[in-house]
């Protein structure tokens, strides 16, 4: 489903991703880890054809990202850092908003949001303005709005960050239960998310893939068999250079 | 270039929505409908003329374009980058080229409101005398164009800028030389210093000449092309600027 290239990707000097490259298949769900500015949001970036690579490349299914990138589109659900969202609009009216520039239109379009609004547990707060709403609520719009197209590749980066914990449960589960059908990658800094979803754990630090297996072998790394404990020891390095 | 029609109307439909679900659009339209006519009968003396026809008004629409137009034209990328919603446009399958048609073209039908707001003074002339309702049409065809222009340039002035202020200023400076290219007070001041070619290509490339010619009621296809080519290229030159954004990572 996902093939990420040996990418590259420079700001000014700053070599933000270099040479990553993994692949993703369908049924996965890729746990994105690393300390801020390892890289992981760059790298979600373009996954979801909002930067180029300078070198490598990102196909999603056949598609090259650079090549053929609105046709790679169509197959990703991209929920960006912060999840932005236009504020004066309601969250059923910016879901509907993405799917008619995705082309759906009647009764497709009507049926699709609907799903992804109930999907996401908007409830009564899918009629109130974006800019009005918790940022719990915030971020089910445009959670919303990154599956209504129900598309095979999810890139979704910090899904549960300002959530509180019922909110996190939830949007927990319906990442499992999208999980069957679906190739999907989350980024996050809570660690306990990672057994609780993940099947599979990739750490990137200073732009470079540092760990890529399974979570139960990536806990096994520390002695106390703790998630953060092998995160610590694996990034703490690099994280003590920049201090 | 590329254009996906569902894409266009999509956000054609969304740019014209945030014009009227804030009272952004109603104060603009206001400003315009008032400013408009009270500059055509206070300046431009409309009834001391004692013509029948919309001169006095034609005369001073450059100048309050030069002005409104920017702030028009300051929001359409400059906000998107700030408010971090560029980043889910620029995810969405649908051309830069297509964002930014859409963009243009709601501001564009803002301005044409603007204009017809003006109309109530087009139709006093019809019933104080009889008008040249051809020439004036073409007045207002040219008053559309010269909004188109101003609007493109300062859609790719927000492009390019970090803030909505920043865009604002650039524009109406960028809106200011245009407008002021032609002016005997320009071209007089050049005379001496700058080579004869070079004020002459100023005098000929200044907007105020060219709608002079619409304002007169006649369309010239070199005048149309002008208006034309500005409008594409200030179009041409916001998409690029906001699709460079790729490339750059801001």
């Amino acid at each position: 489903m996902l093939t990420v290239d040996s990418v590259v990707k420079t700001f000014g000097r700053r070599r933000a991703v270099d040479r990553v490259g993994f692949t993703l298949t369908t049924g996965e769900v890729l746990g994105f880890l690393g300390p801020n500015g390892a890289g992981k949001t760059t790298v979600m970036r373009m996954i979801a054809g909002r930067l180029e690579p300078d070198a490598g490349k990102v196909c999603v299914g056949p598609h090259d990202m650079v090549r053929a990138r609105r046709a790679g589109q169509k197959m990703v659900g991209y929920l960006p850092e912060g999840a932005p969202a236009y504020r004066t609009m309601t969250p059923r009216e910016f879901v509907g908003f993405c799917l008619s520039v995705r082309g759906h239109s009647g009764p497709q379009l009507r049926d699709a949001r609907e799903l992804a609004l109930d999907r996401a547990r908007l409830g009564r707060e899918a009629n109130q303005q974006i800019g009005t709403l918790s940022k719990g609520f915030k971020r089910r719009a445009a959670l919303a709005a990154a599956i209504a197209h129900d598309p095979p590749l999810l890139v979704l980066d910090e899904p549960t960050d300002g959530l509180d914990p019922n909110q996190k449960h939830e949007v927990r589960a319906l990442i499992r239960e999208m999980a069957a059908d679906k190739a999907i990658i989350v980024s996050t800094h809570i660690l306990e998310e990672v057994p609780a979803v993940c099947s599979r754990v990739i750490v990137i630090d200073q732009g470079r893939i540092v760990v890529d297996e399974e979570p139960d072998d990536f806990a096994a790394r520390a002695r106390s068999g703790r998630l953060d404990d092998a995160f610590r020891s694996l990034t703490r390095p690099s994280a003590e250079a920049a201090s | 270039m590329m254009v996906s029609t569902a894409g266009f109307f999509a956000i054609y439909r969304r740019e014209m929505r945030a014009w009227f679900t804030t009272p952004l659009a109603y104060v603009f339209l206001a400003a315009f409908a008032f400013a408009a006519p009270a500059f055509a009968f206070n300046i431009g003396r409309f009834f001391d003329t004692n013509r029948a026809d919309l001169s006095p008004l034609f005369a001073y629409v450059p100048w309050l374009l030069m002005i409104l137009m920017p702030a028009l034209a300051m929001r359409s990328w400059a906000e998107e980058r700030d408010r971090g919603t560029l980043e889910i446009l620029l995810s969405l399958p649908v051309s830069v080229s297509s964002i930014a048609l859409a963009k243009f073209a709601a501001a564009w039908t803002v301005a044409l409101g603007a204009l017809v707001a003006t109309f109530p003074m087009w139709i006093s002339v019809n019933y104080l005398g009889s008008p040249d309702n051809l020439a004036i049409a073409i007045a207002y065809l040219g008053a559309f164009l010269l909004a188109g222009s101003y609007l493109a340039i300062g859609q790719a002035l927000s492009a390019a800028s970090g803030s909505q202020v920043t865009a604002f200023v650039l524009s109406m400076l960028a809106t200011l030389l245009m407008t002021m290219a032609g002016l005997p007070l320009v071209t007089d001041s050049l005379s001496g210093t700058a080579p004869a070619l070079l004020v002459e290509a100023l005098a000929y490339s200044s907007v105020l000449e060219r709608f002079s010619a619409f304002e007169r009621g006649v369309v010239g296809l070199g005048d149309l092309i002008y208006f034309l080519t500005l409008i594409g290229f200030g179009i041409a030159a916001g998409g690029l600027q906001a699709g460079a954004s790729r490339e750059g990572g801001t």
